[in-house]
Parts: C-alpha cells; sequence; structure tokens
C-alpha cells in the first residue's frame, strides 16, 4: 500500500473529501493531539478515511503525508474503503471461543463470505474483532453498532441477513 | 397492582442500560414494560440503571416494594404481559421471581466496595450519586493537603489493577514531586483483555465514581486536565462517561473551582481505534498525542515524562473507582481488607464457559475453585472445566489440579500465572489447548506494535512451530523449538505483549502437553490468521 507521489488534483470527490477533513480538523481545532478524533468524524462522515484525505490531513496537522498514512494504518478501525451497507464484526477471543465463536466463524465461511472482507453484492462486511466486553455472555457479535449476546449460528444468520 | 395498595400510584422498574443487558433485550424489556397497558391507575416509571453483574439473570428486572427491590429475571420481552398480569409490580410470585435482589446469595457474600452503587442507582442520576455516598471522598480530599490525600493512597495499599499491579500512591507521589506546571491524569479504559468487562460496567453503572476518582488524582498530584482513554468497542460506555462528564460539569464537579474550593480540572474523553496495544500505558499516550500507539522504551516513566513529555499519572479505570472509597472511609477501612501484600478487593470476572458469569468483587485470597463453582456453578456445558485462562490474553492457562490457588498478586506469580485485570475465563474439556497455545501467538502477531522484532516475527513463527507441532512433524526438534521462541520473546521484548505471550502458550504446553502431540480437536487450527491489509510494519517505512 504505498502513497500516491502526486499531490491531489481537485477532483469533484476530492472537493467533498477536503471539505469533510476541513470541516472535522476545524471542530478539533485547540484539542491537544487531536488526529484520532478528526479521523473518527472523517470515518463517521465518509465511511472510511479515503487515501485523498491524507494529503488534507498532512496540511491541517502539519505533517508529513507519510506520518499520517502510518496513523491510519496502524489502527484497524480505520478503513481505506467504506465497508458493505451493514458491518458484522463476530468476536474470535478467548472467552467466546470457550462458548463456540467457531461455530459462527464456520457459520460465516457456509455462507459464502469471507472475515475481513465484504460480500460481492455489497451488502455486508464480515470481521473478526477481539473481546467487545460482554465476555460472559458469548459468543458475542456487533452488528451496525448494536451488541448481541449469546449468539448461535441461527441468530447470526439472521443478523447477516439483516433480519435481527 | 391490586387496589387495596394506596401508598403509591406509580410503580418504580428497574431495567440495566449495561451493554451485557441490552446484549440479551433488555431495552425491549424496557420498552415494553413504558407501553403496558397498566391496570388499577398504576403508572410505571422505568429506570435504567447499571447492571447488578449477575450476568447470567439479564435483563434482571428489580420492582421497588415495600420489601426492597424484587428481582425477576431473565427477562424476555415477551415474559412482560405475564409478568405484568401475575403482579410483578407488587413483587407478586412467578417462576421468573428471584426475591429481593440484595439479598440473593451470589450478592450478599461480596464485598462490593468498588462496585458498591453499580446496579442500585441511576447512573446519571447526580442526586442518586450523592443520596448514595457519592463526593464524600472527593470533599474528604479537598479537605486535605495534596500531600496527605497521596499520603491516605499509599497506606491504604491500593495497587494498580489494569495488571501490573504496581501501587497507586507511589506513582502519585512521583508526579507530585515533579514540579512542572502542566501536568495530567490519564484513565486507561482500553480494557483489551478478553474475559473483562468490568471497567466497561463500572463506566456504564457509575460513571460520576470515575469523574470522582481522576478529580481526587487531580487534587492528589497537582494537575489541571485529564484524559480517559476508551476504546472505540465500548460505545455505550463512551455515551455514558460523555453525559455524565456533561452534568459534571453543569453541577461544578469539573471545571473551575471545584465544589466550591481552589481546585480547577477538566476532563477530555479519546476514543481508541482498534489497537490492543494501545492499552499498555506508552502506548496509550503515543495513541493520545495523535500517533500510531508504538510502545515507548522506559525509562523515562510517564510519571515523569508522560503525555506529551508531562508528568502523568496514567491509572486503570478500577484503580481510580476504587481512591474516593479510600478516601471516604480512610486507608485502615480498605487496607484491612485482603491478604499478604494484596489489599483490599479484587473485581473478579467469571466469563467464557460459566453457568453463573459476571461481576464478583470480594477481598483477595478467594480460590478460583470458589470462583467457578461456589460463584460460577461450573460450565454452562454441563461438562468439566478443564482449563481456565486468567488474566487475560497474556495470562496463563491453569487445570483443574491448580483450582485452589488463592487469588493474589504473589500467589499467582509463585504459581508462573498472573492476576492482570481480574478476569477469569472457563473452557471446558472440549476444548483444544494447543489451538490455544497457537491462538496466543496468533493474536500477539496481530496485536504487536511491531517496535521489536522477538514480539514481531517471534509470534509469527510461533504460529508456524506449534502448526508444525500439532501435524506431527519432528515433534521434539519442533517442542524444543518453541521453547526457545519463548525464552527469546520473555528475555527479548520491549513490553510485555511480547513478553507475557509465552505464558499462555508454556503453560498450555505445561499442562496439557496431550494437546499438542495428538490429541483433541483440531477444528481452530482450520482457521488462519485474517489478513486485514493494515499491518502494524507498514506505516514504518
Ligand atoms: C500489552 C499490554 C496491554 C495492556 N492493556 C491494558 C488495559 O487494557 N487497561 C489497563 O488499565 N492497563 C493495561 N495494561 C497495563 C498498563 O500498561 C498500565 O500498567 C496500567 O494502565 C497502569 O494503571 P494501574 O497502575 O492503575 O494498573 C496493559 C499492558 C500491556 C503490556
Ligand atoms: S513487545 Fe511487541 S508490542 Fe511490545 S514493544 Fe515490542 S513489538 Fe511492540
Ligand atoms: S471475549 Fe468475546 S466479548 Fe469478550
Amino acid at each position: 500500500m504505498t502513497e500516491g507521489g502526486s499531490i491531489m488534483t481537485t477532483s469533484g470527490t476530492d472537493v467533498s473529501v477536503e471539505s469533510v477533513v476541513r470541516r472535522a480538523a476545524a471542530a478539533h481545532r485547540g484539542e491537544r493531539g487531536a488526529l484520532l478524533p478528526v479521523l473518527h468524524a472523517v470515518q463517521a462522515e465518509l465511511g472510511c478515511v479515503p487515501q485523498e484525505a491524507i494529503p488534507v490531513l498532512a496540511d491541517e496537522f502539519n505533517l508529513s503525508r507519510a506520518d499520517i498514512h502510518g496513523v491510519v494504518t496502524f489502527y484497524h478501525d480505520f478503513r481505506r474503503e467504506p465497508a458493505g451497507r451493514s458491518t458484522v464484526r463476530i468476536c474470535r477471543a478467548e472467552a467466546c471461543q470457550a462458548l463456540g465463536a467457531d461455530r459462527l466463524l464456520s457459520h460465516v465461511r457456509e455462507s459464502g463470505l469471507t472475515l475481513g472482507e465484504t460480500s460481492t453484492d455489497g451488502g455486508v462486511t464480515v470481521e473478526q474483532v477481539f473481546c467487545l466486553g460482554n465476555c460472559a455472555l458469548g459468543p458475542s457479535v456487533e452488528a451496525n453498532g448494536r451488541l448481541h449476546g449469546r449468539v448461535t449460528p441461527a441468530r447470526l444468520g439472521a443478523i447477516l441477513n439483516g433480519t435481527v | 397492582m391490586t387496589s387495596e395498595n394506596t401508598t403509591r400510584n406509580t410503580a418504580t422498574v428497574y431495567v440495566p442500560r449495561d451493554a451485557a443487558a441490552r446484549s440479551v433485550g433488555a431495552d425491549e424489556v424496557a420498552q415494553q414494560l413504558e407501553l403496558a397497558p397498566i391496570e388499577g391507575g398504576f403508572g410505571v416509571d422505568v429506570v435504567r440503571n447499571g447492571s447488578r453483574g449477575l450476568l447470567w439473570l439479564e435483563p434482571l428486572v428489580e420492582v421497588v416494594t415495600p420489601e426492597g427491590r424484587i428481582g425477576y429475571g431473565p427477562v424476555t420481552p415477551e415474559d412482560v404481559p405475564g409478568l405484568l398480569a401475575a403482579g410483578m409490580l407488587d413483587g407478586a410470585d412467578h417462576p421468573l421471581r428471584l426475591g429481593p435482589v440484595d439479598q440473593l446469595p451470589w450478592l450478599a457474600r461480596q464485598n462490593r466496595v468498588t462496585f458498591a452503587r453499580v446496579g442500585v442507582t441511576d447512573p446519571l442520576s447526580p442526586e442518586d450519586y450523592e443520596a448514595h455516598g457519592g463526593l464524600q471522598g472527593l470533599r474528604a480530599a479537598l479537605e486535605m493537603e495534596p500531600a496527605d490525600v497521596v499520603t491516605e493512597v499509599t497506606d491504604s495499599g491500593l495497587r494498580g489493577r489494569g495488571g501490573a499491579g504496581f501501587p497507586a500512591g507511589i506513582k502519585w507521589k512521583t508526579v507530585l514531586d515533579c514540579a512542572d506546571e502542566l501536568k495530567f491524569i490519564c484513565c486507561n479504559a482500553d480494557e483489551g483483555d478478553s474475559g473483562t468487562f468490568a471497567d466497561r460496567m463500572v463506566m456504564e453503572g457509575d460513571p460520576f465514581l470515575l469523574i470522582e476518582g481522576m478529580t481526587i488524582a487531580a487534587h492528589a498530584v497537582g494537575a489541571r486536565e485529564g484524559y480517559l482513554y476508551i476504546r472505540s468497542e465500548y460505545p455505550d460506555a463512551i455515551a455514558t462517561m460523555n453525559t455524565a462528564i456533561d452534568i459534571a460539569r453543569g453541577r461544578g464537579w469539573l471545571g473551575a473551582g471545584i465544589l466550591g474550593s481552589s481546585l480547577d480540572f477538566d476532563l477530555h474523553i479519546r476514543v481508541g481505534a482498534g489497537a490492543y496495544i494501545c492499552g499498555e500505558e506508552t502506548s496509550m499516550l503515543e495513541s493520545l498525542e495523535g500517533k500510531r500507539g508504538m510502545v515507548r522504551a522506559k525509562p523515562p516513566i510517564p510519571a515523569i515524562e508522560g503525555l506529551f513529555g508531562r508528568p502523568t499519572v496514567v491509572n486503570n479505570v478500577l484503580t481510580l473507582t476504587t481512591v474516593p472509597v479510600v478516601l471516604a472511609d480512610g486507608a485502615k477501612a480498605y487496607q484491612d481488607l485482603g491478604v499478604g501484600r494484596s489489599r483490599g478487593t479484587q473485581v473478579f470476572q467469571l466469563a467464557g464457559n460459566i453457568k453463573r458469569g459476571g461481576i464478583v468483587e470480594t477481598a483477595f485470597g478467594i480460590t478460583l475453585r470458589e470462583l467457578i463453582e461456589d460463584y460460577g456453578g461450573g460450565t454452562l456445558s454441563g461438562r468439566p472445566a478443564r482449563a481456565v485462562q486468567v488474566g487475560g490474553p497474556l495470562g496463563a492457562y491453569l487445570p483443574e489440579a491448580r483450582f485452589d490457588l488463592p487469588m493474589d498478586y504473589e500467589a499467582l506469580a509463585e504459581a508462573g500465572a498472573m492476576l492482570g485485570h481480574g478476569g477469569v475465563v472457563v473452557f471446558d474439556d472440549t476444548v483444544d489447548m494447543a489451538a490455544q497455545a497457537r491462538f496466543a501467538m496468533e493474536f500477539c502477531a496481530e496485536e504487536s506494535c511491531g517496535k521489536c522484532t522477538p514480539c514481531r516475527v517471534g509470534s509469527v513463527r510461533g504460529v508456524e512451530v506449534i502448526d508444525r507441532i500439532v501435524a506431527g512433524e519432528q515433534q521434539d526438534e519442533n517442542l524444543a523449538l518453541l521453547e526457545d521462541l519463548c525464552e527469546l520473546m520473555t528475555d527479548g521484548s520491549l513490553c510485555a505483549m511480547g513478553g507475557l505471550t509465552p505464558m499462555p502458550v508454556r503453560s498450555a504446553l505445561a499442562h496439557f502437553a496431550d494437546d499438542f502431540v495428538g490429541r483433541g480437536d483440531r477444528r481452530l487450527l482450520e482457521i488462519h490468521p485474517v489478513q486485514r491489509g493494515n499491518t502494524r510494519t507498514e506505516g514504518q517505512a
């Protein structure tokens, strides 16, 4: 994942990305070390932190583009491309393993989905997560910001289909 | 609901707002209760409390009656009409009735100090907070000189609850003794360990307590700014803390001249971005500064050069939420609880394959067996418990033969284990311990910050070596190689991520060697690491 060498030109989308980033940066101006809150804000609005955002962030924070790129890629939360219409995160940490998280992962595979990827129709992105803090009521799954406990494969199926 | 009851016309019902309770339907239950047609002219006043920590009973609904708060649980939305018809609002009998919640043996046997208010009060009611002893610690502290507050915390014997168990008072004294104008209080609410959820529950269930604890710390060391670093996996805790901070500012519990004193202190929330290593304190500081969460070499310690190079207190949520009690009741009262050098209470979190999972706060010294069998009721599957991981993903796996170990820092260290953040994760006899050891290495490979080779590369090699052992390839040589690798990681890693990953691996080998060389179920080995495309080495160029 190397960075483009040229300065971004301002095509139509770039303008909106740029304005989103500038607005986010302005909203957090005066805060100490505000890069993470700004990245969260950009992702909340655009669904990801696109490549076009990097030079604008570099300008706002007076850092090199390599520095910004390094931060964005370090954290699991920040995406380079938007996720599917819904995002389902399955806990794969020990306590959920003890309660059968592997059965949920098998169900994902059997449904033709791949962890870490978005389904071909763009409907759902399935990801792994390490602990949602619901370890006594696992296996735990988070779908579109909502936490589910004691998830069975059948229930996961309903979550993936969007019926729960 | 009967017409004889003339003393009230509104029934107060508690339904937890805790994320765990919500994960099994608490919102729907609350909604059902709010919408339910009530006979006899009663209205239902639904209060969203924190969770009492009896998680297998969630959603646990409590009704206020002259006999006290009567519990029903676990309640599904479908149960609500029947419960109302049976007279739940009067505390009437029903198969789901649990009796007075305070008297449930599971709760009555505990010694709740830090968790005293969690589940009892409305977390976002400042009136409730004060009515239940809130602010007593801060008020007492504000009457004292900073150095005396530090002494009180030192004398209580309170040790850091985040994992390392370092005495809180000594850390605070170092920061107090620094002459800098600008100092920080940072609360570590990253809680990345599997099997731990106490930080989350206290933030959701008693947020003012954390604000009070951080404010006391600020007074004690001379800080005026605080940061609360919460992991992004905890949206409910983030929302609750945000609201609580706003309320606290409005009441003069934060800001300039706190409670009419000369103390100025304000508090900001920072949200993590999905990186386990950001729970390590120096990595957290880097992240707070807007950088990649790369671990810093120590010294300098954060107490002297922490956030933005300033003297900084970094403490875990449970450490800081215990401070108000220490100040309110005095060091002696806290010190009197516990065993040896493990003073006070510990908040154990029972998780994994366990019948009754949840929060057990009790004095140090309780045994694993008491936790798992007496409190936990054994496994959820009903099969024998085979292994327990204590202290998170970097903690040891212990076999049944070790269940009589007393839970305190020193006894666990002697047994080659650690208490960590107090998580206890139970596995039944279907567990494949080679797969668990492999996972420990895989987790380290995935979550390593990438700064040092033993951790970054060693963990990847660890996965491969375990795969070869399990596949029966040159088992003796590969076992020796794994042992070498563990030694290298232990001795050569900069932080405990690489340094402690060998603990689950070696303990699995020591106690469950059979699983590595030809027993057990190989299912987990089929699940290969997921390539995320954002590996840590990438940004290093
Ligand atoms: C890999 C790693 C992860 C850690 N994760 C956490 C964590 O999630 N929460 C926490 O409070 N401490 C965590 N710690 C411990 C912190 O580095 C630090 O010791 C602690 O925040 C200090 O607070 P305390 O003295 O109140 O425990 C972690 C340490 C390591 C090495
Ligand atoms: S041990 Fe691992 S996580 Fe810790 S500093 Fe080294 S590479 Fe980073
Ligand atoms: S281990 Fe899955 S929620 Fe904690």
